[in-house]
């Protein structure tokens, strides 16, 4: 599609009243979740609004998640690489490790306040399944998470992590037995339980008012970014780099910097084997506009519209869709969606971690990578923020077995 | 007037309930579908819902999605299953045929090409269960002017508000989903049901189809008594699906149920 003068959008009014990011976004569901769908959109229009609901939120994030998480100056893998100053903003030290706890602290809040007692997610790598389970348990919620049968066997670890929660974890063996499987699977939880049963979403996807929703619950990231970034160089980074699957972590960062021209944006998708093999999770840069689960966006499909697999090193990137607001912001030419793949990740995660002792996740991985090309090509007085969207201990198996080591 | 709405009109004349089956086109092999379709007729069904199988069908059951899965399997494509309605249409030019699917290979194809291939294969009406109208301006337009109905879900959710907007935006007939659920799942609360299709039918003089939840002789019956039309799905697909291994036995098996209902439904 052509790109717009961006230049002149207002970013931050998007969406509009029924979901809408352009021709993106919006509500492709089944009579039952209309419904539904309309009470979540008055609960969080409401709640996003109440003064008590938000100090609770705020002080949760302070004291059980460890926010505001830190900007980290990567010096010597600045120096290393050579050109722009490489910053990293840690979410990868949030409890439970990655950013997935800020919106799930958030919806498990809204659904005490609609008094469901009964929480359901989806969940590929576990992340964000574990970050579900953990707030369950902690404010005493009835937790089911559903998991592709592929990515249990891939994430024993984080599958015996929400065990010990005391969530139930449901193996999805239907299609490709994979995170869309599993999404699938917890909307037709959802339809059947709706009267008790709050559905938490992990990415900025799904039916309105999910994308937007999620979102809000991730600005948190930029929000304390400008500031951070502010106090640490005097000014606005030069460009922000982050890694998009559904895009949560990304337009978390994103969001609070898109009315700021002077500021780049790019999200990093995984290409896999290469974009050119077609094992790959790159809708934004290799697939086309569709429909699935309840949103219009970029999807990975086939010349008939069905859905085809997709391939990446990293769980929490191995979807077929993106966010709406991510396939509207590479329409508008707002940001810029680049494709790293699974080799160069790699590269990326070895070299964080030798350098600065820091071992990323491998879906922030993608990230580093392209901030790495992309800082090469500046001077060193420019500065690039890179959203560390979680940290890799759960990837370990994954990285052993890659060099032969069975641990 | 449409070919459904014809066929309601004569099934009101004559005082009898309408039946309307559900099979997923090209489920358990493509060259089974026009024949099983044609049995279908033969053994009571007034009308014929034809699943278009679709990668992530989200309000589908386990049964419905494994039927996806095995036509997927033979790489079932919309086009291949418009070619079916045509062939069946050779044969028969009477039965109304509704495509009921997802919203994803129909956007691919492109609305008007769709609409316009649709028409001329001889379908009547379209049924995309993730459509809400909300969204659905742009491709009720084209089914429109090719005078195919567009067929919309009202569910037990559905509000007062909803209901008036819905049964403006359908035509042919408002498709009720007596379960909160997925296809195939729960038992129906009749109660519940009629009591609900009251309160629709004073928004709409369209005719009320029933469907999910409606297993066999005894609950078509009783859906029969207060609905317009009884659809049928899962339990069909599931005869399909325990012969498999023996497509030969799939046409008995399937018209043997179908027919057992549609006694019951005859007060035979």
């Amino acid at each position: 599609m052509a790109t717009t003068d961006s230049s002149s959008l207002d970013f931050s009014s998007l969406p509009d009243e029924q979901g809408h990011f352009g021709p993106y976004g919006g509500m492709f569901v089944a009579e039952t979740l209309m419904e539904p769908l309309r009470e979540l959109r008055e609960a969080y229009h409401h709640y996003l609004q109440d003064d008590t609901f938000l100090q609770e939120l705020y002080a949760d994030l302070q004291d059980y998640v460890g926010r505001p998480s830190p900007i980290y100056h990567a010096e010597r893998w600045s120096r290393e690489n050579g050109g722009a100053q490489l910053y990293l903003k840690r979410e990868d030290l949030n409890h439970t490790g990655a950013h997935k706890i800020n919106n799930t602290i958030g919806q498990a809040l809204l659904a005490k306040r609609m008094g469901k007692r009964r929480i359901i997610a989806e969940t590929g790598a576990g992340q964000h399944g574990v970050a579900t389970a953990t707030v369950a348990a902690r404010l005493g919620l009835e937790c089911v998470i559903y998991m592709g049968a592929v990515d249990i066997a891939r994430q024993e670890a984080n599958v015996y992590r929400m065990r010990l929660l005391g969530a139930t974890v449901v193996a999805v063996e239907s299609g490709s037995k994979t995170l869309k499987d599993a999404l699938n699977e917890a909307m037709r939880d959802w339809v059947t339980n709706i009267d008790h049963t709050f559905y938490i979403i992990g990415t900025v996807a799904g039916p309105h008012p999910y994308p937007a929703m999620v979102r809000d619950f991730q600005a948190v990231i930029g929000r304390e970014a400008r500031i951070q970034m502010e106090q640490k160089i005097g000014r606005l980074p030069d460009a922000l780099v982050a890694c998009v699957g559904g895009g949560s972590n990304a337009i978390g960062l994103f969001y609070p910097f898109l009315n700021d021209p002077e500021v780049a944006i790019y999200g990093v998708e995984a290409a896999g084997e290469g974009l050119a093999s077609g094992h790959h999770a790159a809708p934004l840069c290799a697939g086309k506009p569709g429909v699935l689960h309840g949103n219009r966006t970029y999807l990975m499909e086939d010349d008939h519209g069905q859905i085809i697999e997709t391939h990446s090193i990293s769980a929490g990137l191995d979807y077929p869709g993106v966010g709406p607001e991510h396939a509207w912001l590479r329409d508008s030419g707002r940001a810029t969606y680049v494709a790293i793949s699974d080799r160069e990740a790699l590269a990326a995660f070895h070299t964080l971690t030798r350098v600065e002792g820091i071992i990323p996740a491998l879906e922030s991985s993608h990230a580093l990578a392209y901030a790495a090309q992309l800082a090469a090509a500046m001077n060193p007085e420019q500065a690039i923020l890179v959203n560390l969207s979680g940290r890799g201990d759960k990837d370990m198996h994954t990285v052993a077995a890659r060099e032969g080591i069975e641990l | 007037m449409s070919r459904i709405a014809t066929r309601f009109q004569q099934r009101q004349q004559q005082q009898r309930k309408l039946l309307i089956p559900f099979i997923t086109a090209g489920d358990p092999q493509p060259e089974l579908c026009v024949p099983l379709m044609h049995a279908l007729v033969e053994a009571g069904a007034d009308i014929l819902e034809l699943g278009v199988p679709f990668s992530d069908p989200m309000a589908d059951g386990p049964v419905i999605q494994r039927a996806s899965e095995r036509a997927l399997a033979h790489r079932v494509t919309l086009r291949q299953v418009l070619e079916m309605v045509r062939n069946f249409r050779q044969q028969d030019s009477d039965t109304p045929v509704i495509l009921m699917g997802y919203l994803n290979p129909v956007e691919i194809m492109g609305y008007s090409h769709f609409a316009e291939e649709a028409a001329a294969a001889g379908v009547d009406g379209v049924l995309t269960v993730d459509l809400p109208p909300e969204e659905a301006a742009p491709l009720l337009e084209r089914l429109r002017k090719h005078q195919i109905d567009p067929i919309f879900l009202l569910a037990p959710t559905s509000s007062e508000q909803r209901i008036q907007q819905i049964c403006d935006a359908a035509s042919g007939f408002v498709y009720y989903v007596s379960v909160k659920g997925i296809t195939g799942s729960g038992s129906l609360d009749i109660d519940a049901v009629t009591t609900k299709l009251e309160q629709i039918r004073s928004h709409t003089t369209l005719p009320l189809g029933v469907g999910f939840g409606i297993h066999d002789a005894a609950s078509a019956r009783a859906v029969a008594a207060v609905a317009d039309a009884v659809i049928v799905g899962s339990a069909l697909v599931r005869q399909i699906e325990a012969h498999t291994h023996e497509p030969h036995q799939i046409i008995p098996a399937v018209t043997a149920l179908l027919g057992t209902m549609r006694q019951a439904m005859d007060g035979n």
